[in-house]
């Protein structure tokens, strides 16, 4: 067990345990943008710059692409940077997404999830963070205000890590867990940026002694090469992923991988969910263990790199598995977590279904995710995604 | 040319870590024209020498001396700036020159 050491118990929304950790942090550059349901989150951390109890150096900048941009130019210029956004403010990010991975600067960002209009939503769906999926980010979800606070400190050990240097989103489901006050333990400030430590750039634009160029033109002789290397960094991020998630588990107790299984020892049929869909899927895993039906679930905490072997393993002696997905990719056989677990699966005969739910903020009742289930122990195949909550 | 490197070896983050690297960037390969001199026209201006972007003409002691065609790219620039009464450098067309 954790050695015990200072810790208080707060009572906070998501956007504010971020917010928390981004002080404890107290990076040297956030750039900032508001949009709903992200705005609250930089709100908070603006009070901290305004009060004093950071050094950040604070940019209020006139869109999300200059945030990221002066993310960019602040992390070339060897320094800690942070921002945070969601749904059409990471759109608008898009461009400078790639470059930030390209560049392998390692900026950490909240984005707090929203569904992409239109129509105009500004509830959750996960269908943004998915839009980035191929940009060369690490991507960890969390499945609620105290995951949200944990993987943001987890994130720049990651992101900063020399085989690393990717840039890495943690992301919390916005309204439900960004705007939802929830008890967790804070690290005491000390304990928190010791655990973090100091940022050592690898390279910086701004040092006299070693002038370099950064951002570079690479024609198609070098292109490709450059996309390999960035491939090894997200190679190289699950063992770091671990040991990361290993020292914060000595100090603080509390376990983090890529994967956490749920009565997943005898289970018979299992659902794989992420973010805060996993906390309603376990009560209803304990509804029905009560009931004696052996259902297991699999909540997937890191999207980028996909813990492809882990999944297969931890799935391999079902009898069938739903992935519930909360974005939907039109034309497609399912949604894009879906896709990936199926991939894993590649070459057991286990039926993997696809269920789209929660799109634009819809709720997900434990009746939906009992729905998934009894099609599981029923054998009801169905080779189409289906949908959770939709009227028809 | 020189070898192209794996992505092992190259810098991470397609960072130049010093100066002088387009030396070794041979952009000749670019050209589909040559520019080709004429040392009995030549007053050695040298305005050639001044206005190449790619640094390809080699000059000795305030005299033209001849192009570095690891880096000319054949843009034709030499040729338009030698002064019209000179006329020392035509452009030809790089087929001209294959076997
Ligand atoms: S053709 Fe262009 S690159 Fe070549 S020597 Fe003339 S000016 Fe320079
Ligand atoms: S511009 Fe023409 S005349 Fe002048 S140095 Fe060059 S080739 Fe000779």
């Amino acid at each position: 067990m954790a050695k015990r050491l200072s810790t208080k118990r707060l009572a906070l929304t998501g956007n504010e345990a971020v917010a928390e950790a981004f002080k404890q942090v107290n990076p040297d550059v956030a750039a900032v943008f508001p949009i709903t349901p992200q705005t609250e989150l930089m709100h908070k951390f603006a009070e901290y710059v305004n009060d004093g109890k950071v050094d950040t150096e604070l940019i209020a900048v006139e869109s999300e692409h200059s945030a990221m941009s002066a993310a960019v130019g602040a992390a070339a210029g060897g320094v800690r940077a942070i921002t945070a956004t969601s749904a059409n403010g990471l759109a608008l990010m898009w461009e400078i997404l790639y470059i930030a991975a390209g560049m392998r600067l390692p900026i950490v960002m909240a984005l707090v999830n929203r569904s992409l209009g239109g129509p105009l939503n500004i509830h959750c769906d996960h269908g943004d963070a998915m839009g980035a999926r191929d940009a060369g980010w690490i991507h960890i979800y969390s499945e609620n205000t105290q995951e949200a606070y944990d993987n943001t400190l987890q994130a720049f050990r990651i992101a900063e890590h020399r085989e690393v240097m990717l840039p890495t989103m943690i992301t919390l489901d916005g309204f439900i867990i960004s705007h939802t006050t929830e008890v967790l333990e804070i690290l005491d400030d000390e304990t928190a940026k010791s655990f973090v430590g100091e940022y050592k750039p690898l390279t910086s634009l701004l040092n006299p002694d070693q002038p370099v160029t950064m951002g570079s033109l690479a024609l198609p002789d070098y292109y490709f090469e450059h996309k390999r290397q960035l491939v090894e960094g997200m190679y190289n991020a699950p063992r770091v992923i671990e040991q990361v998630a290993k020292e914060y588990y000595e100090l603080t107790g509390r376990q983090y991988g890529f994967l956490e299984n749920y009565r997943m020892e005898d289970a018979e049929a299992a659902i794989v969910v992420m973010g805060s869909a996993a906390g309603t899927t376990k009560e209803v895993v304990d509804s029905l263990r009560d009931r004696g039906v052996k259902a297991g679930m699999i909540k997937l905490r890191v999207f980028r790199p996909f813990p492809h072997e882990q999944l297969a393993n931890a799935l391999s002696h079902l009898n069938s598995v739903a992935v519930l997905d909360r974005c939907i990719s039109y034309g497609a056989q399912g949604g894009p977590v879906f896709g990936e677990v199926r991939s894993a699966m590649y070459g057991k005969t286990i039926p993997v279904h696809s269920y789209i739910y929660g799109l634009g903020g819809r709720d997900l009742t434990p009746h939906m995710v009992e729905s998934a289930y009894n099609d599981l122990f029923e054998g009801k195949s169905d080779p189409r995604m289906r949908y959770l909550g939709l009227r028809e | 040319m020189s070898k192209l490197k794996g992505w092992k070896d190259i810098p991470i983050g397609a960072i130049v870590p010093h100066g002088g690297t387009a030396f070794d960037y041979e952009t000749g390969s670019w050209r589909s024209f040559r520019p080709v001199h004429d040392r009995d026209k030549c007053i050695d201006c040298l305005d050639c020498w001044f206005c190449c972007p790619d640094n390809a003409i080699l000059a000795e002691e305030g005299k033209f001396k001849g192009f570095d065609m690891m880096h000319c790219k054949g843009c034709g620039i030499c040729a338009k700036v030698c002064p019209p009464k000179v006329g020392a450098i035509t452009m030809k067309p790089e087929s001209d020159f294959r076997e």
